[in-house]
């Protein structure tokens, strides 16, 4: 049987999702066994074009980007968003909130009229996205989960219910009762509730639920002493993109 | 038959963090142009800090980055609490310490083997690698996770940290976690010895090529620096961390989204050769005796030998984690409180990161919350240098008549050398929203 050809493509982004296959230490050379890796620009030379199977790291925030992923898109059998970034926007949303020429002026003076800008925004805005793996970075053993159910050819999935859940069966004490605002009640799970693990709030780094029963949420932050600006606020941190932009 | 002309064009050089092209031009014998372009994809990073909470700070930066997250986040905290006047207790500098030495450890061994190694072995990635030198690519392995899982036990996650605070560590790792990683550890000092080894055996296929440079870095009476001290210049001699913009300097040129830095010369060199050039006698035993293997004494001005650098301090790393851990265990490790008030003012965080000297720089209102950020990276402190460079190798190569392949593959070598970080160095900048 012919290992499927894949490629790693990365746009606006840490690299970090990339990154996290790489740091499968365990189990990358059985993933190399099962998978024929044809363009990965941050880890080999000579890549190739013939790849069924993309894997996107990053958001779309020049024009540029927005011409190399419908480029990419036309060629993908499959097209598989790995993060925050790809996924929803991520961490970039943040700039969306100010206006493009005052945030290039802001950061490259006199020298602006040299770069190019625009909104950040996920994948999904620009082309058909297949599937997408949520985080901030990607949970490595949802990723190995998700690339063994493709390569079994089954449609892989990701829950859709709240971090709580997941607290819930880690018998975690509530951040709350800690004094943190945390935003689990209508963040999707699947990363084991691994910040509320810590003693941290969740940040809502892999983007809301389904039906993220948002009103609860407010009720709580405001109960806990958070106006319902903050509230909001709180919110962009990683779900910039779902909020108005400018 | 000498090349008379020279067309390099190599568009997003591959085997490096981030996009980055090499432009090299030359017509009748002549070089008419010599370009290290950055077309990275700025994210506006101090324009996003705005507005935001102390809290935030050290996760929002941390995403500027995924290799040297725990960098950022650190040099983030610092920064922070230089604003505060908040000293970390010695168990938490100790937990910080290890946190910096997981990252360092996986940093270097992601770059010397899973990015340079191709090179010196002649093949395009690591993949063919594991069915040709599979121990090797086996060991390879083993010292990343290692890196990986110290930052992970320490930080709750290796990529972008969850533990680390201003103030604190938010959960410690347990007693018998850290004697677990100290016998990893100890195991992985003859990992490094073989590592070295390796590399040796390749150090013929390593460039000869020396250019007068000014090396940056931190400088610490009390020992090796990642995390104090102030900032020590080759060529100038030392400085207070607060004074870093007189040393960084930081320019735009209009084909490059990354900012550039000089000092006394056109350009400086920041990294794992700029730190054991300025702070050798500081160095581990075991890090000694591998610096003897190669050789390597300050002060060296071959930027190739920053990756025999690079293996030098992981050697470094591994040995000083373990004694981290010993100091740790001894003085009893405890969930310590974390208490923070946050007030108005300015912070300086001066840290070193896997490439170089880092600096973030926070200016607070009274809530905490942000008004004023600037970042520094170390790979932006690099581009001149790496252009200097490329000015002063190309014509010597050009003259040797060497063919236009060999040239350029030399350049992405010289790139790679660096081990830059060009998704950092395109984070930017100076913001002033009073």
């Amino acid at each position: 049987m012919t290992k499927p050809k894949v490629a790693v493509f990365d746009f606006t982004c840490c690299e970090g999702c990339e990154l996290q296959i790489l740091n499968c230490e365990d189990e990358i050379l059985d993933i190399l066994g099962k998978i024929e890796i044809v363009n990965f620009r941050e880890a080999m030379s000579n890549g190739r074009d013939d790849y069924e199977i993309a894997l996107i790291d990053g958001a779309i925030s020049t024009s540029r980007d927005v011409e190399r992923i419908k480029s990419i898109r036309e060629k993908a059998k499959l097209l598989i968003t790995i993060g925050s970034c790809s996924s929803t926007g991520g961490i970039n949303c943040l700039k969306n909130f100010w206006p493009m020429d005052e945030v290039k002026k802001i950061v490259y003076g006199d020298m602006a009229k040299h770069f190019e800008t625009i909104p950040a925004r996920p994948v999904s805005a620009i082309v058909k996205v297949d599937f997408s793996i949520p985080g901030c970075p990607i949970d490595k053993k949802e990723f190995l989960r998700c690339l063994a159910e493709l390569l079994a050819g089954k449609n892989p999935e990701v829950p859709n219910y709240a971090v709580c859940v997941e607290c819930k069966l880690k018998e975690n004490e509530c951040v709350f009762d800690k004094g943190l605002f945390c935003l689990g009640p209508v963040t999707r799970a699947g990363c084991e509730a691994r910040c509320p693990s810590y003693n941290s709030a969740c940040e809502g780094c892999r983007g809301l639920v389904d039906n993220p029963n948002v009103t609860a949420e407010k009720d709580i932050l405001q109960k806990y002493g958070l106006t319902v600006p903050q509230v909001l606020d709180r919110f962009k941190l990683f779900q910039g993109c779902y909020q108005q932009v400018v | 038959m000498a090349i008379k002309d020279l067309k390099i064009d190599i568009h997003h050089i591959t085997r490096v963090e981030g996009h980055g092209n090499i432009v090299v031009d030359a017509k009748d014998g002549a070089i008419r142009e010599i370009r290290w372009e950055v077309p990275e994809s700025p994210r506006f990073f101090e324009v996003m800090l705005r507005g935001r909470t102390w809290e935030e700070a050290a996760h929002i930066t941390s995403r500027i980055c995924a290799i040297c997250s725990a960098g950022h986040t650190l040099a983030s905290i610092k920064a922070t609490e230089d604003a505060f006047g908040i000293t970390p207790t010695a168990q938490t500098w100790r937990l910080r310490k290890l946190l910096s030495y997981g990252e360092h450890i996986q940093s270097h061994i992601l770059h010397v083997c899973f990015l340079v190694l191709p090179d010196l072995l002649g093949v395009d990635s690591v993949i063919p690698l594991a069915a040709t030198h599979p121990n090797e690519v086996k060991l390879a392995l083993r010292m990343k996770k290692l890196g990986n899982d110290i930052a992970d036990i320490v930080g709750g996650r290796a990529v972008h940290p969850i533990t680390a605070w201003v103030g604190g560590f938010a959960k410690v790792p347990s007693e018998e976690d850290l004697k677990h990683l100290r016998k990893r550890l100890v195991a992985a000092i003859d990992d490094t010895k073989t590592l070295v080894n390796l590399v040796k055996s390749l150090a013929s296929k390593i460039p000869d090529f020396i250019r007068e440079t000014e090396f940056i870095s931190l400088k610490w009476e009390k020992e090796y620096p990642w995390l104090d001290g102030n900032i020590h210049s080759s060529d100038a001699g030392t400085v207070s961390y607060k004074d870093y913009e007189k040393v960084s300097n930081e320019f735009i040129v209009p084909y490059s989204t990354a900012k550039r830095s000089k000092n006394r010369r056109s350009s400086y060199m920041v990294g794992a050769l700029a730190r054991v050039n300025n702070n050798y006698d500081q160095l581990s035993p075991f890090a000694k005796s591998a610096a003897d293997v190669f050789g390597l004494k300050p002060i060296c001005h071959n930027p190739f030998m920053n990756n025999i650098a690079q293996v030098v301090e992981t050697a470094h790393c591994v040995e000083d984690a373990i004694a981290t851990i010993d100091q740790l265990l001894k003085a009893g490790i405890k969930q310590e409180p974390i208490r923070v008030v946050p007030k108005a003012g300015r912070g300086i965080g001066a840290i070193e990161v896997p490439r170089g000297i880092l600096f973030h720089d926070y200016t607070y209102d009274d809530n905490g919350i942000m008004l004023k950020a600037n970042l520094v990276i170390p790979t932006n402190q690099n581009h001149a240098n790496i252009e200097d460079d490329m000015k002063a190798w190309v014509p010597l190569m050009f003259k040797k008549d060497a063919p236009q392949e060999a040239i350029s593959h030399n350049l992405e070598m010289l790139v790679r050398a660096y081990d830059p970080c060009v998704s950092c160095s395109t984070h930017l900048l100076k913001v002033d929203f009073t």
